[in-house]
């Protein structure tokens, strides 16, 4: 990898986004200073890739960043992968619109760390090397328990990967109007960059340098969002329920029984459950996967085999708690915050997912629209949502690579055996491969709703990864056959319940509702067109002309739907309606990848790890013979 | 790779290992016991006990923002619990079991 090699691929990058302008919440004048923000932070993990570049030599410095990284610099590390633009702008997002629910939603995503924290990452560091597949093939048989893990691994990290691809385009799109396939494309570029140049090495120290940059912008935020309350956290919260956009917003929300209800009240009711979340049963299953799905993501697992032991991986999931933990509180300001001082009719008009609430507050902030601190302040937010994107898609193609290379091709294909050089070139070719699958799904993915992927990557390491990993390191009567068994019926029922679930799209019923508006348009636009005739002045008829414009596009997008699924009724798997109501499989995923690694294992006989079960239980808790630092 | 020179089954069967394992597999499982019935103990608060997530404790507080930041405090200190105790007590009980390993199964 040269130098030359790796400047022409920076300013191929830097040039990419120069060519397609287009509308975005940044205003064109200010694209000029959005453009530096995101090409200082570029610079910076071009130049920290460039140094890490020199030093990857080995398959431990490859997929372990030679296991030198310490606790505290894993534990940011570890939140710069996990904290995804869907946390980042989302969860404000939800707070923004829906308050209460918004926050709730968010604990899930830190208690999942307690999981990690007692029952995975030490033992994982003590007996693992670089993957998901060398813990399992420790007492399994080691083709076998490779081959599951390199599929379950891939499987997993293309769901996350195809959500973070495509909702990175849309929202990169939406911030500064990039062209979608453009912004795709420099993600998935300056990510391969990182990670074949770099390794671990290189994607560490993004996720590190996203992760400071993440924190730092939503503190703050923060700072300026709370100061006029006197840091008060109940005085905040009065002009919380208090404000006329909050009244408004839960008015919407409640509907018809809000007539009945004072402003006080609906105000609080934005501080009370229910606004969003309605189904508990959904809710305690996507719970199950946080809690149980986080300890089985093979990119938050790699991550505890770049510390020199486990006390190192003890002390960066801590770390990674306080970071994340913290990270959510001030969520709840950032949301609540965006809420009063932006409104949700306006997050809401740009996207409907309220992911603007977060740049739209840091515009507020700065001074407004129409400052420059203002417009410096959201070009900062748009810039480390940028890096946010590229930080966590790096992790999940490096993920992908180490299964490809590590397990299938050294593993399985080469028995093992294979020199330093083979293997890092077999990981850098597989990291080209797995990114470019990225950049070509993420196009091929455009304008498909994606959102519920990230909750199906989830479902499926909690149902097949999780059990594999739980059983083999703590049930002494757990083989090979409980693993393959488990790991395949656990990922299967996930998959397949989310097939029947109302998360896929219905054609007869997008058709249905499709119909309904093209039905109603011609009335509602001739009583517009009236109304902009009518208007008295200036104001009142771009008022209406807005209206009217609004029910036009509302029309088009209607008839585009109904020419797009014109000749077909069903959903991918032949439904016209879903089987199931529960959107998240984990409730039912969950215990039958439990009990399918449990009857797997009772009926094979399995000579390798039963033998191999007393050297598993005392080095995954002494730490004996595990794998030691690499000397640099 | 498995080193020959190391006698597992003995190290397994050593009391200073069974006493770690003892120790620490009751201690690892409670608070595992303990984080996921007060996580779950939330939405279902939420669903099922609106009334009383909605009783105002301070200013516009409820219970239920309470109780959801009780969630974030709750997993800190068990973290904070487990670390202190494996950091004194579990990783000190290790190295005595790794110090005396590759001599542990020569008298059996």
């Amino acid at each position: 990898m040269s130098r030359l090699q790796l400047r022409a691929f920076a300013a191929a990058v830097a040039l990419l986004p120069l060519s397609a302008w287009a509308d975005g919440a940044v205003k064109a004048e200010y694209k000029g200073l959005t453009f530096g923000v995101f090409g200082l932070i570029i610079a910076l993990t071009m130049f920290v890739t460039y140094l890490a570049a020199r030093r990857v030599k080995s398959a431990s410095q490859f997929y372990a960043a030679g296991r030198s990284v310490s606790g505290i610099q894993n534990g940011w590390a570890i939140a710069g992968d996990y904290l995804s633009a869907a946390s980042f702008l989302g969860i404000a997002g939800l707070i923004s619109l829906y308050g209460y629910d918004g926050f709730m939603y968010s604990v899930g995503w830190l208690v999942a760390y307690i999981t990690v924290l007692l029952v995975i990452a030490e033992p994982c560091r003590n007996i693992g090397k670089y993957t998901l597949g060398d813990v399992l093939a420790f007492r399994n048989d080691p083709k076998k328990a490779k081959t599951v893990a390199a599929v379950s691994t891939i499987t997993v990290s293309t769901f996350y990967l195809t959500a973070q691809m495509v909702g990175g385009g849309v929202l990169v799109k939406t911030l500064i109007g990039i062209d979608y396939e453009v912004s795709v494309i420099t993600v998935g570029v300056l990510m391969l960059a990182y990670v074949v140049f770099g390794g671990m090495v290189a994607t560490t120290w993004v996720q590190i340098i996203k992760a400071v940059l993440l924190v730092t912008a939503s503190v703050i935020l923060v700072f300026f969002t709370w100061a006029p309350y006197g840091f008060s956290l109940p005085g905040f919260l009065n002009a919380v329920v208090a404000d006329p956009k909050v009244v408004a917003q839960v008015t919407k929300l409640v509907g018809d029984p809000a007539a009945q209800m004072s402003a006080a009240d609906l105000g609080q009711r934005f501080l009370e459950p229910g606004l969003y979340l309605k189904n508990p049963i959904d809710q305690i299953s996507l719970g199950m996967a946080l809690v149980l799905g986080t300890a089985g993501m093979p990119h938050i697992l790699m991550r505890f085999f770049t510390v020199p032991t486990a006390q190192d991986a003890r002390k960066s999931v801590i770390w990674a708690m306080g970071i994340i933990g913290g990270f959510y509180v001030l969520t709840l300001f950032l949301g609540m915050g965006a809420a009063i001082n932006v409104g949700a009719a306006k997050i809401s008009a740009i996207d409907a997912g309220g992911n603007m609430a977060g740049p739209l507050l840091a515009q507020f902030v700065g001074g407004g629209e129409d400052s420059w601190v203002g417009n410096l302040f959201l070009a900062f937010v748009a810039a480390v949502a940028f890096a946010t994107i590229v930080a966590v898609v790096a992790g999940l193609v490096l993920a992908s690579a180490s299964a490809m290379s590590h397990d299938i091709w050294v593993g399985v294909v080469k028995g093992e055996h294979a020199t330093q050089e083979e293997e890092v070139r077999a990981a850098r070719i597989s990291s080209v491969i797995v990114g470019l699958l990225a950049i070509v799904i993420g196009i091929l993915a455009k304008g498909q709703n994606v959102a519920h992927l990230v909750a199906l990557a989830f479902a499926v390491a909690a149902s097949s990864n999780l059990p594999a990993v739980l059983l083999t390191l703590y049930w002494k009567r757990c083989n090979t056959g409980g693993v393959v068994l488990g790991m395949l019926v656990g990922a299967f029922a996930a998959i397949a319940l989310v097939m029947v679930s109302p998360n896929m799209t219905y054609p007869k019923a997008v058709k249905e509702a499709a119909q309904k508006i093209v039905d109603a348009a011609p009335a509602k636009i001739d009583a517009a067109t009236a109304a902009v005739a009518a208007a008295v002045d200036d104001a009142a008829k771009a008022a209406a002309q807005k209206a009217l414009d609004k029910l036009n596009a509302d029309l088009k997008g209607a008839q585009g739907k109904l020419e797009q699924f014109r000749d077909t009724n069903t959903s991918i798997v032949g439904l016209e309606a879903p089987l199931i109501t529960l959107k998240n499989p984990g409730i039912f995923s969950i215990p039958l990848g439990f009990l399918c690694v449990f009857l797997g294992s009772i009926f094979y006989r399995d000579k390798r790890s039963e033998e191999m079960w007393d050297e598993l239980y005392v080095r995954q808790n002494t730490g004996i013979h595990a794998e030691a630092a690499s000397a640099h | 790779m498995s080193d020959k020179a190391m006698d597992w089954a003995a190290i397994d069967r050593d009391p200073r290992f069974v006493e770690l394992h003892r120790r620490k597999s009751r201690f690892l499982w409670s608070l595992m016991a303990i984080s996921v019935v007060y996580y779950f103990a939330l939405p279902i608060g939420a669903a099922y006990f609106q009334e009383l997530f909605r009783i105002k404790v301070w200013g516009p507080i409820n219970v239920g923002l309470v109780f959801a930041l009780s969630e974030f405090i709750v997993a800190w200190g068990i973290a904070w619990i487990y670390a202190r105790r494996a950091n004194s007590e579990f990783d000190a009980l290790a190295s005595e079991i790794i110090a005396k390993a590759a001599s542990m199964g020569e008298s059996t």
